[in-house]
């Protein structure tokens, strides 16, 4: 039997902020109408969490949530071992309903960014608001880091979880430790907020 | 830079994080059409000063495709608005009257 392997086998770097890659995680793509009951509770029953987020909100705790990432789509999380029950769970729930789950845990890579400057490192790679105002822990945002199709939420004040793809994860790796990279600063999020 | 507000996921999202998807409102001539109609379908594209009605599709967000009604000169955007329908509803032809008195849509 081969072992599973995450895209960076648990690679990690310090500078500014701490970038790592958590490790495999088990994900699973929900499409469907999303007001529908029985999404809802296939979502729900596989998730471990008790609440489908609202608009643009991830309701993640540890290694299990839901993540809005369309208006027709929720990203699930849960332990990367207990994908298969989930995924029969969430079939059985969904039987007669037009809707698709599938398993994309080896598809994705997950990587953290940690630490007091970890907005700023982040404010570098995407075209997102990251002021500790606009953006805060609870939030889900998709956009591009650099080049890459990146998906975020921040888990406490100070940590992201980036969702990429496998592929461009050396990539998403790399480039966040650019972005990170000692005396690179730039100090941004660190001034007062203009009153 | 241009920003537009996906009517889907309610991003503000900057040029870069969006796909151009050309004129909107575009009517298909298919099977049973005349060349010229055909011809048209496939080529013919308004090139305005001014007021234009555009698809784009949020693609580095939720991916979905939306409409847009900017100006290309001042680069003004009057509004964003779901794809499916066959024209620009009301509020946006009133944001664009609003700030363009006389303008009609042709």
């Amino acid at each position: 039997m081969l072992e599973p392997v995450s895209a960076l086998n648990g690679a990690s770097f310090d500078g500014l902020a701490r970038i790592e890659e958590t490790g495999l995680q088990g994900m699973i793509t929900l499409r469907g109408d999303l007001s529908a009951k029985a999404v809802k509770s296939a979502a729900t029953a596989a998730s471990g969490v008790r609440r489908v987020p609202d608009q643009r909100q991830a309701n993640v705790s540890g290694e299990k949530g839901l993540c809005w990432m369309s208006p027709d789509e929720l990203l699930v999380l849960c332990p990367y071992g207990a994908v298969a029950e989930a995924l029969e769970k969430m079939q059985a729930a969904l039987a007669g309903s037009h809707a698709l789950a599938v398993n994309v845990s080896d598809a994705r890579a997950v990587v953290r960014l940690s630490g007091p400057a970890a907005r700023e490192v982040l404010a570098k790679l995407c075209p997102v608001d990251l002021a500790p105002a606009a953006f805060t822990p609870g939030m889900f945002r998709r956009t591009r880091m650099a080049q890459a199709p990146v998906a975020f939420w921040m888990d406490d004040d100070e940590s992201f979880r980036i969702v990429c793809f496998r592929s461009v994860a050396q990539y998403v790796f790399d480039v966040l430790k650019v972005a990170a990279q000692p005396g690179s600063e730039v100090g941004f999020h660190a001034r007062p907020e203009p009153v | 830079m241009l920003i537009l507000n996906c009517p889907y996921c309610g991003v503000d999202a900057d040029e870069t994080e969006l796909a151009a998807g050309g004129e909107a409102h575009l009517k298909r001539h298919g099977p049973g059409s005349s060349d010229d109609e055909f011809h048209g379908y496939l080529f013919a594209r308004k090139n305005p000063r001014g007021v234009h009605f555009e698809r784009w599709r949020h693609a580095h967000g939720c991916g979905k495709w939306f409409h847009a009604a900017r100006d290309t000169v001042t680069l003004e955007v009057f509004g964003t608005y779901p794809a499916q329908t066959e024209g620009p509803p009301k509020p946006i032809l009133a944001a664009i009257e609003a700030r363009r008195p006389g303008w009609t849509l042709d």
